[in-house]
């Protein structure tokens, strides 16, 4: 029955072998001089522990900056609520902190902020969703891999670039096209900033087509849909969650940018929508405060801090937002 | 990360010494049973083994074999569900113990893996690394030579020690990963189907290295391929699936007699290639 | 084909309705290649833009001298040696600190509610607008640490803000080092920091050097939190040191372009030219780094 293993076993056999006694063990390679004392091992876990818990310190530092910007806003803005009643700050309509008779309504700064941040969101998301869907849908792989890193130029290019190109650039163009435009207005830092944030619309769009299986894909197309029916009926319906997670991903990052609209948008804080018009943004103000002889430690310099934790508060619900939808679209197919 | 629950006895309550004082296995498990999460792995494994002999694993896949090989050396605790009860002793000391450091006994319980693994640095450090970490002292050079002499390596490598490690065939990048583990002088190597991802001149290459180093160390050896097992072990353990899907050790026994007269019918049909 | 398919009488049925979707399908193909494009082009107007109207300015003079009040005499000295300081100190402070975390989350932590809060965070961090990074260090550093709106200010918030960078880039670079490497450190008896040390951290220096490059690229470019701190806009002497006060490049930049007269416009845009050089440096060194550590992974 075990013939079978007859030649292997005979193998083994013709090896001659030393079996293991006294004599073979003297005959051992001595054995190595390592440090192998208790004060060694001792050291040994003192330095394992010590790495332990610099490097956890080394974690734990975002915890304490993000514990470091609530106390920082919070303090100097409790303190700002004690002199201004919250209701007046958050329902006024005249911003006035800086002058004479003083009046401290946000919501001129609010509406500054948010028709600046339409304006580039208007430009951003159906520009950066057809580039994502050009990208993950049409383009050959070789195009993409070239169109990509360019596009990422766009989102490396500091602000402050922007901000001279809306300025110097696009302003004169809205301006000879209709000419009662401001020098500082909404429109060319809206537009310029949707240029910028364009990127990152596509990117996490064009991921969230991406993730959109192929068998979807394919179903449809056997069933002869044509790609535009595929991309219209199937893709970005699988994919609308994430296309939402960007559009207020973008929103956040729109209402966060400060430099285009302190250098095209201009300082002067007002109601309503005419894109032609300067408007202050929130994140403008706190430049502009920054940047004069405001005393520290006044009512007018804490006003910087209670419109930094309103734009604090407004990102952060839109990003966990965006986090949650992202995490949706993650689960339905991962 | 280690949250591996030990549940390990004293080690003087599990190793019966014999009569002469000693011990006459190196390692012995007791009880061991094993999980992944709530996958039972191991269960109830009772297994001696020699010093200076080759011990084969052999088995169906999925018997745990390759748990049970790294049970030895504890490197199942760097996966983060894993849990271990009962116990193994090395040397009359239960390796799980509290008090036992797991990277004392990696130093002297050695591993080969199945797939050649050398760092992307220069041969010289690849060998030179082991007794680097230990915090040796010594002549490197000399224990670099050393090494891959004894891997059978360095008649083929000694021109180019600084050439990387990955820049050699997969033959030579397994011995020079043995070379790596016995720089560190390991009593015992384990061995996880070392020559799974190799051809077969370069297999009986790291055969005949297995055969010659048997003299100086004790191998216990994962292997898929029983001719394997029969060509080089001296003692065999059969392991095989249980009913309740996790693995048992069946029977270990001088690879001659496990080969030519098994005595569970589970080891004789599987040797036979009934089952398997 | 087509004789093929008049012989099939229900194709008739078809055909009006599907000259009407591929006409629908190749005017959404336009759509979305003209919107590819319109990036392109928005980038290719902004680059040429800025280069006609300020690469002439761009000379030894230009770089050597201080700010004036007059435009032919203004140069970007001060700034360009504010950035370097203040660039100096934030790769000190924040390279260190996010390879140290990257490492702890990658190799140390347990998978706990502690944890995920870090991670929480880090996530959260990387979305907050720098403006308010720039009150957090007005109101930490400057004024707490009453450091004063001085270099090491500005540093220390700006490392702040590109640490989640640094972070998220290293961790994919040491997520990258096979397990199998790991395996094969702990099986020769070396300690979990000894096996990060010379087995993780080498082979994942490449991936993380190239993200710390991109991340200090950012700092580079940054305006808003530095206004916020304090760090001024007209500088006339060298700062020295992490104590002294300083302005940057991009300040300076903003501080021209806020100027009525056009002379300190075309400043502004050699300042910018300046800056994007810089960039594209530190760009290049990034992705040949990525080059030079994927022909060393094969």
């Amino acid at each position: 029955m075990v013939s079978q293993w007859r030649d292997a076993l005979n193998n083994v056999k013709s090896v001659p072998r030393a079996h293991p006694t006294a004599d073979a063990a003297a005959s051992e390679p001595a054995g190595l001089d390592f440090a192998r004392s208790r004060r060694d091992s001792l050291r040994r876990k003192f330095v394992e522990r010590s790495v332990h818990a610099v490097l956890f310190l080394c974690a734990l530092i975002s915890v304490l900056t993000t514990t470091g910007i609530v106390i920082t806003l919070l303090g100097e803005t409790i303190q700002f609520f004690g002199e201004v009643p919250i209701v007046d700050f958050l329902t006024g309509t005249r911003w006035t902190p800086l002058f004479a008779s003083k009046s401290f309504g946000v919501l001129p700064l609010v509406n500054g902020t948010i028709v600046v941040a339409l304006v580039a969101i208007v430009v951003a998301v159906p520009i950066g969703l057809l580039t994502a869907i050009f990208l993950s849908e049409f383009a050959p792989a070789r195009l993409r891999s070239m169109v990509k890193p360019v596009l990422e130029v766009l989102a490396g290019i500091p602000t402050v670039v922007y901000g001279y190109f809306a300025l110097q650039f696009v302003t004169p163009i809205l301006r000879d096209i209709f000419p009662q435009t401001q020098i500082f207005n909404v429109a060319s830092a809206g537009i310029v900033m949707g240029f910028m944030i364009l990127p990152m619309m596509a990117s996490i769009s064009e991921d969230a087509l991406r993730a959109v299986p192929r068998d979807l894909r394919e179903g449809a197309f056997a069933l002869g849909a044509t790609r535009f029916e595929v991309v219209s009926r199937v893709v970005v319906p699988g994919a609308l969650s994430g296309i939402l997670a960007a559009v207020i991903l973008s929103i956040s990052r729109a209402i966060g940018e400060t430099m285009i609209v302190a250098i095209a948008a201009g300082l002067q804080p007002q109601m309503g929508f005419d894109l032609l018009r300067s408007m202050e943004t929130m994140t403008a103000y706190i430049v502009q405060v920054s940047l004069g002889d405001t005393p520290q430690g006044g009512i007018e310099f804490r006003t910087i801090f209670a419109v930094g934790t309103l734009l604090f508060v407004m990102t952060l619900v839109m990003n966990l937002l965006s986090d949650l939808l992202v995490r949706r679209y993650r689960e339905a197919y991962e | 990360m280690i949250n591996l629950r030990i549940d390990a006895q004293p080690a003087d309550a599990v190793a019966t010494p014999s009569e002469n004082g000693q011990t006459d296995a190196i390692l012995m498990t007791r009880s061991l049973n094993f999980w992944y999460g709530s996958a039972y792995v191991l269960e109830n494994v009772n297994c001696d083994v020699r010093p200076r002999e080759v011990t084969a694993i052999i088995g169906p896949s999925g018997c745990g074999k390759s748990t049970f090989l790294r049970c030895f050396n504890r490197m199942n605790e760097l996966i983060p569900t894993a849990r271990l009860e009962g116990s193994v002793v090395f040397r009359n000391r239960d390796i799980y113990d509290r008090a036992v450091d797991p990277v004392e006994v990696r130093r002297q319980v050695g591993m080969v893996f199945q797939k050649p693994n050398p760092f992307p640095k220069s041969i010289y450090e690849n060998v030179a690394y082991g007794p680097r970490v230990n915090g040796y002292k010594g002549d490197m050079d000399e224990i670099v030579e050393t090494s891959l002499k004894r891997a059978a390596l360095w008649d083929e490598v000694k021109d180019d020690l600084k050439k990387s490690g990955l820049a050699l065939s997969g033959g030579q990048q397994q011995r020079l990963c043995i070379a790596r583990a016995l720089a560190v002088q390991p009593d015992v190597l384990l061995m996880d189907e070392p020559c799974s991802a190799l051809d077969p001149i370069a297999t009986t290459r790291i055969e005949d290295l297995i055969r010659e180093l048997r003299e100086q160390l004790t191998i216990i050896i994962v292997t898929h391929n029983m001719q394997q097992a029969a060509r080089i072990s001296d003692r065999t353990a059969f392991f095989t699936v249980a009913e309740s899907g996790a693995g048992v050790l069946v029977e270990v026994n001088d690879t001659q007699k496990l080969f030519t007269t098994p005595t569970d019918p589970r080891t004789e049909a599987y040797i036979t290639g009934r089952f398997g | 084909m087509s004789a093929q398919a008049d012989a099939v009488p229900a194709a008739n049925v078809w055909r009006p309705s599907q000259a009407r979707r591929r006409w629908s399908g190749w005017l959404f193909y336009g759509l979305a290649v003209v919107s590819t494009l319109m990036g392109l082009v928005m980038l290719g107007a902004l680059l040429f833009d800025i280069f006609t109207d300020g690469v002439r300015e761009v000379d030894w003079h230009f770089l050597s001298n201080y700010p004036s009040r007059i435009a032919d005499n203004a140069g970007l000295r001060s700034a360009l040696l504010g950035s370097l300081w203040m660039l100096a100190f934030t790769a000190i402070i924040a390279f260190p600190l996010g390879v140290g975390a990257a490492i702890y989350l990658e190799e140390y932590a347990p998978d706990n509610w502690l944890t995920r809060f870090i991670q929480l965070n880090i996530a959260n961090l990387a979305g907050v607008p720098s403006i308010v990074y720039g009150l957090l260090g007005l109101g930490l550093f400057v004024r707490w640490l009453e450091l004063g709106r001085v270099v090491l200010a500005g540093s220390m918030t700006m490392a702040l803000l590109i640490l989640p960078l640094i972070i998220v880039a290293s961790r994919e670079a040491i997520r990258a080092v096979p397990d199998s490497l790991r395996e094969g450190s702990y099986a020769l008896g070396a300690t979990r920091w000894q096996m990060v040390r010379q087995t993780v951290l080498p082979s994942a220096a490449g991936g993380i050097l190239t993200g710390t490059i991109l991340a200090l690229a950012r700092a580079i470019g940054e305006t808003a939190p530095l206004i916020t701190i304090g760090a001024l806009t007209y500088v006339a002497f060298d700062p020295n040191g992490p104590l002294d006060i300083f302005t940057v490049l991009p300040i300076q930049i903003f501080n021209w372009v806020s100027l009525p007269q056009k002379e300190f416009h075309s400043l502004a845009a050699g300042g910018i030219v300046v800056l994007l050089v810089v960039l594209l440096t530190a760009n290049s060194l990034a992705v040949y780094l990525r080059y030079r550590m994927q022909r060393r992974l094969q």
